[in-house]
């Protein structure tokens, strides 16, 4: 399959599709950063968090379009304002859910999941009542727009290098609650050992109330970024759950640095392979061998060396 | 005690025999053989519900991937059933006689080699058990050896159910792509979308299902069913008394599998087609509600279960369509939060001791044994709303 091409002409194929990769990197990372807190420190799975995300999207493409009617001064920056309302729009909505099903689930790990595939199936109903079944997209303030030549054939979308800085701030910003704030010790200390945290004081239902509503507001975030690379629809969060949760698995569930490597690495073979293959077979691949690793190597690639 | 050593009790005999009576002759009666064929279509999936309920109410093990197992029974058949009608003078107008319509349509010239096994009913029928369960041996093997369990189980089975779909929908000259293989006619010559034929799968498919529920039944009593149990309850337990418990959790993913495929084979004679949209991630977790919602414990309740989830679904979707996916969401909470044992544990908690003392003082009046030993649950409540 390489062999119709010139080494040059290969060179910039997979800078190209490396760099489609990348912004399906960024996409990937923010929804199984969210996930892994939530699936890592607390052990719930959310089959609901692509919904999660698709609200943060959804309040994104309202901001959007309230900016554009009212307050066309403002349209260049209305992106910040859409992202925080996603966070707290979709955190809020976490906190409310956390409180009424999940906390009474903490026991029964496989009922969450089914327990959250309904929520997820109400959610798209309710997006699908309330937007419309067709898929909507957001106007881009026109610094978004465009891209940047680097070579003769290699150019790179402005929104895209956007969606990736986003991406690595959010990362960081994680990396800094989870180890370097009181409310991050708190969450390793429910994690490491519930019973002992509880006995020094550290409210564990409280905690698990924010680590999930953190969760689900950096979905929120993820979602705002998708509305800046693709449209969205009722249903276009089922579409990347499945990958999400073989990130977060491969990488090893309760590690950041892990769930980064191997979002990475997801992305990457896939849209490198997208080009030579169709998209459908690049995907097949992809998640074959992940998969297969898995099998051979069920901790995941970077696993926390704990006995239990 | 002569009732713990037979593999059923009286109840159970009881259980059983409501379902073939409902199955055998209450329907039949009821519907006209459009209806009757929906029903027969329903049934298929309870073979998967039943399976989950040996894997996963019984064992612990809970795979989202049973629609893979449906998918590739239900494959088999229809590759059989594609080929038979597809014979060269049926497709002369084709640029290549002789090979199904849409490998044609998709360009590809002569038959692929795995499709060529598939002329022979033998092997088909042979495939539809071996194929899935080679499947599940290798992915169950692959897993339960290293004591992988529990959610990323699920999440690994969804992803392979996932993939396969892909792989069903991308490969379209070789699967028949998004629309699946249809415009299935005959087996051996014989017509299946006659009404007659349509009645006679309909007694074979449900006398397969209480073949079933029967084999499920035996293995339940048995030793091994004691040690499904024990391997949910307690695993670490059962490995420290010198049991190979991936072997055993390997064995009852094989069985459910098979099941399944089963269900999937039924499916594509009783339908007339098989497609990759019962295959996928949202098909397969919907298996798992038909057998919660009838009780994950009660092999019976299963196919209660998926009856009612099923009769629901067609009615409400025809009516509300926008309403049945809020009702549907509501079902998985509610089955999870308010009810966890389902129908059947609905039953075991009101009418079970109701019906105990009719079955035990008809007992009274014949023998004057011990009383039967309670049972898991199933029964009359559920048989009417299923009627309906």
């Amino acid at each position: 399959m390489f062999a119709d091409y010139t080494w040059t002409e290969l060179g910039s194929i997979f800078a190209m599709q490396g760099f489609a990769g990348l912004i399906l990197f960024s996409v990937f990372v923010l929804m199984a950063l969210g996930l892994a807190i939530i699936f890592g420190q607390m052990g719930v799975i959310n089959m609901a968090h692509g919904e999660f995300m698709i609200l943060g999207a959804y309040v994104t493409y309202l901001c959007s379009n309230f900016f554009e009617a009212y307050l066309p001064a403002l349209f260049g920056i209305y992106f910040f304002f859409a992202m925080a309302l996603a966070f707290l729009a979709a955190g809020t909505l976490g906190a409310l859910v956390e409180w009424s099903l999940i906390r009474h689930l903490y026991k029964r790990p496989l009922d969450t999941l089914l327990a959250t595939w309904g929520l997820s199936l109400i959610l798209q109903q309710a997006y699908r009542s309330i937007f419309g079944a067709r898929e909507v997209g957001v106007t881009l303030p026109n610094w978004l727009l465009g891209s940047v030549p680097l070579t003769d054939i290699i150019e790179i979308p402005i929104n895209g290098i956007f969606v990736m800085v986003l991406t690595f701030v959010i990362a960081i910003a994680v990396y800094f609650i989870l180890f370097r704030s009181r409310m991050g010790m708190q969450t390793r200390a429910v994690v490491q050992n519930r019973v002992m945290a509880g006995a020094v004081g550290i409210n564990t239902e409280k905690v698990d109330r924010n680590t999930f509503a953190l969760g689900c507001g950096i979905a929120g975030i993820a979602g705002s970024a998708f509305t800046m690379i693709g449209s969205t629809g009722p249903t276009a969060g089922q579409l990347y759950i499945v990958d999400t949760f073989l990130i977060v698995v491969f990488g090893g569930a309760a590690s950041l640095v892990g769930t980064i490597a191997s979002s990475f690495a997801i992305s990457q073979a896939q849209s490198t392979m997208e080009f030579f293959l169709s998209g459908s077979m690049a995907k097949v691949l992809t998640l074959l061998t992940v998969v297969g690793i898995l099998m051979l190597r069920p901790q995941g690639l970077f696993s926390l060396k704990i006995r239990r | 005690m002569t009732s713990n050593k037979s593999f059923m009790s009286r109840q159970e005999l009881l259980g059983i025999l409501v379902v073939s009576a409902l199955l055998f002759i209450v329907m039949p009666l009821a519907m006209d053989i459009f209806r009757l064929n929906l029903f027969g279509k329903y049934l298929t999936y309870a073979f998967v519900a039943v399976g989950l309920v040996l894997c996963w109410g019984k064992c612990g093990i809970l795979s989202l991937g049973q629609g893979v197992f449906f998918g590739l029974g239900g494959y088999c058949m229809a590759m059989y059933l594609k080929l038979e009608s597809s014979t060269p003078e049926a497709t002369a107008i084709q640029s290549t006689p002789g090979i199904p319509d849409f490998m044609d349509w998709n360009q590809i010239t002569a038959l692929p080699w795995f499709w060529e096994p598939f002329n022979s009913l033998t092997f088909t029928l042979l495939a539809i058990i071996v194929v899935p369960a080679v499947f599940a041996f290798i992915i169950g093997a692959a897993m339960f050896k290293r004591r992988v369990g529990g959610v990323y189980f699920a999440i690994i089975t969804q992803a392979i159910a996932a993939i396969l779909t892909i792989l069903i929908i991308g490969q379209q000259g070789y699967t028949g792509g998004v629309n699946g293989i249809t415009d299935l006619r005959t087996l051996k010559g014989w017509d299946i979308r006659t009404d007659d034929a349509k009645y006679i799968l309909y007694y074979v498919n449900g006398a397969l299902l209480v073949g079933v529920l029967l084999l499920s039944q035996i293995v339940l009593k048995s030793k091994l069913g004691r040690l499904l149990v024990a391997v949910r309850d307690q695993e670490d337990r059962v490995r420290f008394s010198g049991y190979d418990v991936s072997n055993i959790k390997i064995f009852v993913f094989c069985f459910a599998a098979v099941f399944s495929a089963i269900g999937g084979a039924m499916f594509t004679l009783q339908v007339g087609f098989m497609s990759p949209s019962f295959v996928g991630i949202v098909p397969s977790i919907e298996m798992v509600i038909f057998c919660a919602v009838g009780g994950r414990l009660s092999i019976l309740g299963a196919v209660y279960g998926t009856l009612l989830v099923n009769w629901a679904k067609t009615t409400f979707s025809e009516t509300f369509p926008e309403l049945w996916l809020f009702g549907l969401g509501g079902l998985f909470i509610a089955v999870v939060l308010v009810f966890p044992n389902g129908l059947s544990g609905l039953y075991q908690s009101y009418l079970a001791p109701l019906v105990d003392r009719v079955v035990s003082a008809g007992k009274r009046n014949s023998r004057t044994d011990a009383a039967p030993p309670p049972s898991s649950g199933f029964g009359a409540e559920t048989t009417a709303k299923a009627a309906e």
